[in-house]
């Protein structure tokens, strides 16, 4: 599904991601762990298509379609959906609304009917329900005034919603307390399936916890330096980050 | 996309039965001002003495004067002595013969809009002679206003029909000499619309000037002049969102308004002047002097413009709130792009007790446009207890744009609240990559960003009006993204 190669990434000259290799399939549950600037959030961000990465080297491809040459919107609509480590505040724009017009641009980019409203509120509602986020948050301008907690569970929603079949969560876990940490376990567990992946970008085991993968790999100055099964997060929440650098120094 | 509502549609499509102008031989008066042509315009319109001397009054003012120079705008001068100050209304002859010969820019633009077919010939100016089923439509509105006792017509069928309100309330809220375009517009106005409410009447529906296809020909000195007697209730709808042809270059209008006691107007404007072209030539200068006199107690006006037009925008949308308790609102969306300049924003003179007044100001400025807001905030001695909130917001798109506030504050009593807000923000990166990666393209993705920030005052539009501005924020904002 998602086969990435070989990856080389740049900002400013400043190599951020140097060989990555990583292969995701329909189903798979993939965690991408690693100490702070080693390239998680380039990661993310460079598979959704945001601009101002320089790629030098590699690929990436989702389902045999190279990803890189495709805008934002459109890796959208071949199914890759990011949530944000950081949820943008958007004042004035209705989050519902908004998420309604994503999902037809998703529908029409796959040259399907657009929903008209009454289906679209059918499907908010239901999921509404399941991701047991709060009403009076739908109705409200996109992130505007909500709480941390707030926002990660409006992009579990969002996600939810819009059904991708690769999700990317990037630091998701990122300031929540253990209520909502669970919820977005929860919301995540109930998307699981056999045709949709997840690639969990996070700094800390415990999200793990709640949403337990199939695949583990450490990220460590821009390569995929370790990979394993969650044994491996268990460890590193032991041991912590320096035992693996010092070994990839060595090797 | 959804075109106007129905009814909407009808009306415009509907020809104009005689009446708002009467009999006049097709010529015009060679370019150049002075006293016969005034004379000449008044004979023309068949006017009573007195109004050629309010006239000729408001031109020895003018002559006096000099042409401000204070807005943050740049232009060529003007050659006032260039302009034909009377010309009947255009020759079917020059005109388009079919939509064939009009830019085909404007059409697509009309088409954006959902403008119907007809109407998009009438707006383009096509000589058409437009056959047309049935008058019933018009017919029930007119019924209908007649009924409440509303007075709506010309302002030329004002002046000869309705005499003693014209001469009791023109000038009175904009004085012949209040300004140099305000007095130029007093000597030399052509027509325009006026407006009677009578005591305790509301209005049975929102009177607009997109009704009277003749107002088109009456663009250059327009004036305006609506009266809301006491405890009236009147909303009045101005222009039109699809761009309309238009040769004449200076656009100097004058509207007043007078609320009485419990009295209430609600004037909303979209504007969609010809800006130029993209490198800036060409397009409309619109300056405009619109004041409104809260004259009585509890009395209250509410201005909400949107500006995308005009190669130039000089407008400040007034109210005077003598009357107790009185109430004046300003709401306003104007954008600037490729070359336009606007300055624009309001003043609330607040002389009457408790009196209150809301500013809500939001520009918008892309590609080389400079945005200016400048609002008057004045308390006077005697109005105890007022209260002033203003909020502006800027929003810049691309980085050669610009944003520029001038408020100005004169609080005379101290028992006054003045509230001022400000911000400038950008569509930020953040924001784009955001709805781009939730599926939503990049120009949907900045109308919407641009939609956002001007909520609160589309929200105070109509209805209609509101999805019709939303519609052409879009089309305006249309590849000013790279």
């Amino acid at each position: 599904m998602l086969k990435i190669n070989n990856l080389q990434v740049s900002i400013a000259d400043k190599r951020i991601l140097n060989g990555l290799n990583l292969t995701v399939k329909a189903g798979e549950v993939h965690a991408i762990m690693g100490p702070n600037g080693s390239g998680k959030s380039t990661l993310s961000h460079v598979v959704a298509g945001r601009e101002g990465y320089d790629i030098t080297a590699g690929g990436i491809t989702f389902n045999g379609k190279n990803l890189l040459e495709l805008a934002p919107e459109e890796r959208a609509g071949e199914g890759v959906f990011l949530a944000f480590q950081y949820p943008v505040e958007i004042p004035g724009v209705n989050n519902v609304y908004m998420l309604k017009a994503a999902l037809n641009g998703l529908r029409k980019y796959r040259g399907q009917p657009e929903l008209d409203a009454v289906d679209f509120l059918k499907l908010v509602k239901a999921k509404t329900k399941s991701v047991g986020i709060d009403d009076g948050l739908l109705n409200r301008p996109i992130n505007t005034g909500f709480s941390g907690g707030e926002k990660k569970r409006n992009e579990v929603f969002q996600m939810s919603v819009l059904e991708p079949r690769l999700a990317i969560l990037d630091e998701t876990d990122s300031g929540l307390d253990i209520d909502a940490l669970k919820a977005v376990g929860d919301g995540v567990n109930q998307l699981r399936n056999s045709d949709r992946s997840f690639v969990i970008v996070t700094h800390y085991q415990r999200l793990l916890d709640y949403i337990v993968p199939d695949f583990v790999h450490v990220l460590a100055g821009g390569r995929i330096v370790r990979s394993g099964d969650n044994s491996l997060a268990l460890e590193l929440e032991k041991r912590g980050y320096d035992w693996l650098k010092d070994e990839t120094s060595t090797t | 996309m959804a075109s106007q509502p129905k009814e909407i549609t009808e009306f415009v499509t509907q020809k104009y039965e005689a009446g708002f102008y009467t009999d006049i031989e097709q010529d015009s008066v060679s370019p150049g001002l002075n006293m016969d042509v005034i004379e000449f315009i008044s004979k023309k319109k068949g006017e009573p003495q007195w109004m050629l001397d309010w006239r000729l009054k408001a031109y020895t003012r003018w002559t006096n004067m000099i042409e401000p120079k204070w807005a943050h705008v740049k232009y060529p001068p003007i050659n006032l002595q260039a302009i034909s100050y009377y010309s009947a209304p255009k020759s079917q002859e020059d005109a388009p013969k079919s939509l064939d010969e009009v830019d085909p820019e404007l059409l697509k633009t009309y088409e954006k809009l959902g403008i119907p077919l007809e109407e998009q010939k009438m707006l383009a100016g096509v000589a058409v002679d437009m056959v047309f089923d049935s008058v019933s439509v018009m017919t029930t509105f007119k019924e209908k206003l007649a009924e409440a006792g509303v007075i709506f017509c010309s302002f030329s069928e004002a002046v000869k029909n309705h005499p003693e309100l014209v001469q009791r309330y023109l000038g009175s809220v904009v004085p012949v000499s209040d300004n140099y375009f305000a007095a130029l517009n007093s000597a030399v106005f052509t027509d325009g619309s006026f407006v009677y409410i009578p005591k305790n009447i509301r209005c049975p529906m929102e009177l607009s000037t997109y009704f009277r296809i003749n107002a088109m020909n009456t663009g250059q000195f327009e004036r305006t002049l609506i009266i809301a007697d006491s405890g009236s209730h009147v909303s009045y709808l101005e222009g039109c969102t699809a761009p309309m042809r238009d040769e004449n270059q200076l656009h100097a209008a004058v509207v007043e308004l007078v609320a009485l006691d419990n009295a209430e107007i609600k004037y909303s404007t979209v504007q969609n002047w010809y800006p130029g072209d993209e490198n800036g030539v060409g397009g409309i200068y619109n300056f405009v002097t619109k004041r409104a006199d809260c004259r009585g107690v509890n009395s209250k006006v509410s201005w909400t413009q949107v500006e995308t037009g005009s190669a130039i925008t000089w407008k400040y949308p007034s109210c005077v709130l003598k009357g107790n308790n009185s109430v004046g609102e300003f709401y306003s969306v104007a954008l600037a792009r490729s070359y336009q300049q606007a300055d624009t924003g309001t003043k609330m003179v607040h002389l009457g007790e408790n009196t209150r007044s809301t500013i809500i100001s939001k520009g918008i400025s892309a590609d080389q446009g400079q945005n200016a807001y400048r609002g008057l905030v004045r308390i006077a001695k005697g109005a105890k207890n007022a209260r002033n909130y203003t909020q502006c917001d800027s929003l810049l798109i691309g980085d050669r744009s610009g944003a520029h506030t001038f408020p100005y504050v004169e609080v005379k009593n101290k028992t006054a609240q003045v509230e001022h807000e400000a911000s400038t923000s950008k569509i930020s990166d953040d924001q784009l990559f955001y709805l781009r990666q939730r599926g939503i393209s990049d120009e949907d993705a900045i109308n919407m960003i641009v939609n956002g920030f001007c909520r609160e005052v589309f929200k105070e539009l109509p209805m209609e009006f509101a999805v019709e501005a939303q519609k052409l924020l879009s089309i305006s904002l249309e590849g000013s993204i790279g």
